[in-house]
């Protein structure tokens, strides 16, 4: 059995792909549907190759809607937020930084609310609204944060940018950005490894006062 | 991670019915389970999400205050019922994770949220507390951020809440629900000393569901301070912590409350040092006598021994701030 899942018709190929991690995970994926699926699917499974019958019954419908569009999918239950926006709907503006909310790169906001996107299960989202980095410019014009960050070099290699960008929208939404003090308590949940701290401080602080509505 | 199912609970007793069978668990904000779960630290065969259930409620009573499980600790911590009553609570939630975490994280989760401590984190790691019998790799590890209070030969771990310290100043009750009904049980006797059992972390039965925890009125609102001691300024697990609440009439203390994070398996209440403070003169000399008493019966491993230095100063100081010394 273990030999036919492998040779699936969806990722056959050579034999360092299918020793690949995906392949692997795959494989264990559809061990466990196998014992959890009806008797058909199991016979399905043994005659037949193709991992989608095993998809089929792992995985469960999940509506929302993603910067304004509705969106329909079928994800694992175990899939994450985050590993649905950049997977799925290859929305790859959200990053994967640490994916155990220790680092803030993968901050999105949910009905509104920053949270970090590696510690929810996607799943728990159906029927919310979930806005990610994408989602901020209004077509071409940038959003007056993505304008200060331009401005005042919030950043050097980027990776954390849409995650402190999202933060700091909803920093001064929730007001927690009336000092540099409460603004870098407010920031805190956002790692900078390149050190660009002081320049996002100056950006939220400019947008803040600037008074633009955010 | 590895696959499990997802049930989504309707009501209150379909969830306490769920949780009763082997290999499920409870998900709320997620932020500790899943977490744990991509680690393989935990693996439940069932998640039952309990986010759609009526508990997000905070509410003054004839006694106190109630806050509703689910309620976020973000909410929580700006509630402005919570700010005039209880402001010790919003200074500990606030000074926990980040503000991020906040919005996902439930009081439930909170009170029921696992130790740090990275050799239980390690599934390569001998941890007792994740896999009983196969010993402590803290206790001759690397122990900086470990207990100094109440720990067992089989587990130096601590609890690395703040709202729980805050909680446990205020003498909060935390009440669950089961088959059997409804039951309270106060702070101090939800979480539990590791003793020869450092797999459970808390008195809750298998059947039992958090909905809510009462904080009784008290006169501690003007006197309150949450001095929380890390490696950074913000976003990080406390070494030490210290909530305080005093009711001073002129000068003296009527009553005084305290309780350390970041020494125990539990929130650590000084009762000792609190029965001390009564009836005495808000002063440095008293808070520092106080802060001896409450350090009596402390044991330090190779790498955390600072913190027999650095828990009696967090004290005063803490009490300082809430007496408005500082």
């Amino acid at each position: 059995m273990k030999d036919k899942i492998v040779h699936s018709d969806t990722e056959a190929g050579s034999d360092v792909k299918d020793n690949s991690r995906r392949n692997f995970l795959k494989q264990s994926a559809l061990i466990t549907a196998v014992a959890l699926t009806p008797g058909v699917a199991v016979k399905a499974a043994e005659s037949h190759v193709d991992e989608r019958i095993a998809e089929a019954f792992e995985k469960m419908p999940l509506k929302m809607e993603v910067n304004g569009v509705a969106k329909t999918l079928m994800v694992e239950p175990r899939a994450t937020l985050l590993d649905i926006l950049r997977e799925q709907l290859d929305l790859t503006g959200t990053k994967k930084g640490c994916d155990h909310g220790q680092c803030g790169a993968c901050t999105v906001h949910i009905d509104g609310h920053r949270v970090n996107s590696c510690l929810t299960l996607g799943i728990m989202v159906n029927g919310k609204k979930v806005t990610t980095i994408e989602g901020l410019a209004k077509g071409e014009n940038l959003h007056p944060m993505q304008e200060a960050f331009l401005k005042h070099d919030g950043f050097q290699c980027g990776y954390c940018t849409p995650g402190q960008i999202m933060s700091a929208v909803a920093c001064i939404r929730e007001g927690h950005a009336n000092s540099e003090l409460e603004i870098r308590e407010y920031m805190s949940g956002n790692i900078c490894r390149c050190g660009a701290y002081p320049n996002i401080v100056n950006a939220i602080q400019e947008v803040k006062e600037g008074g633009m509505p955010v | 991670m590895k696959q499990f199912q997802y049930l989504k609970a309707a009501t209150q007793q379909g969830a306490i019915e769920a949780i009763n069978k082997p290999g499920t668990k409870i998900i709320a904000g997620g932020t500790n389970l899943v977490d744990l779960m991509k680690r393989g630290v935990t693996a439940p065969d069932k998640l039952v999400d309990i986010t759609h259930l009526p508990l997000k409620n905070i509410a003054a009573t004839k006694t106190g205050l109630h806050i509703g499980a689910l309620a976020l600790n973000s909410t929580v911590s700006e509630n402005g019922l919570v700010v005039a009553k209880q402001p010790l609570l919003a200074m500990a939630l606030k000074a926990g994770a980040s503000p991020q975490l906040r919005n996902m994280a439930t009081v439930g989760g909170n009170l029921m949220q696992r130790t740090r401590c990275t050799y239980f984190y390690d599934t390569t790691m001998p941890c007792n507390k994740r896999e009983p019998g196969t010993g402590c790799g803290a206790m001759e590890g690397y122990n900086r951020m470990h207990a100094i209070f109440g720990a067992s030969p089989q587990c130096i771990a601590v609890n690395p809440s703040d709202m729980c310290v805050g909680l446990a100043a205020l003498d909060a009750v935390v009440i669950v629900a089961g088959k059997k009904g409804e039951r309270r049980i106060p702070i101090n006797e939800f979480h539990r000393l590791p003793d020869d059992h450092p797999e459970l972390d808390n008195h809750l039965a298998k059947d039992e569901l958090i909905i809510g925890v009462e904080i009784p009125d008290n006169n501690f609102a003007k006197n309150s301070y949450y001095l929380k001691v890390r490696d950074r300024q913000s976003y990080a697990f406390a070494l030490v912590s210290v909530a305080a609440g005093l009711d001073i009439n002129g000068g003296t203390i009527r009553q005084a409350r305290l309780a350390m994070g970041g020494v125990a398996h539990k929130p650590w209440r000084l009762f000792e040092a609190e029965k001390f403070l009564a009836g005495k003169p808000a002063s440095e000399e008293n808070f520092k006598q106080a802060a001896q008493i409450a350090m009596q019966g402390a044991k330090a491993y190779q790498y955390n021994s600072f913190k027999l230095k650095l828990a009696p100063a967090s004290i005063v100081e803490a009490l300082k701030h809430a007496s408005g010394l500082v």
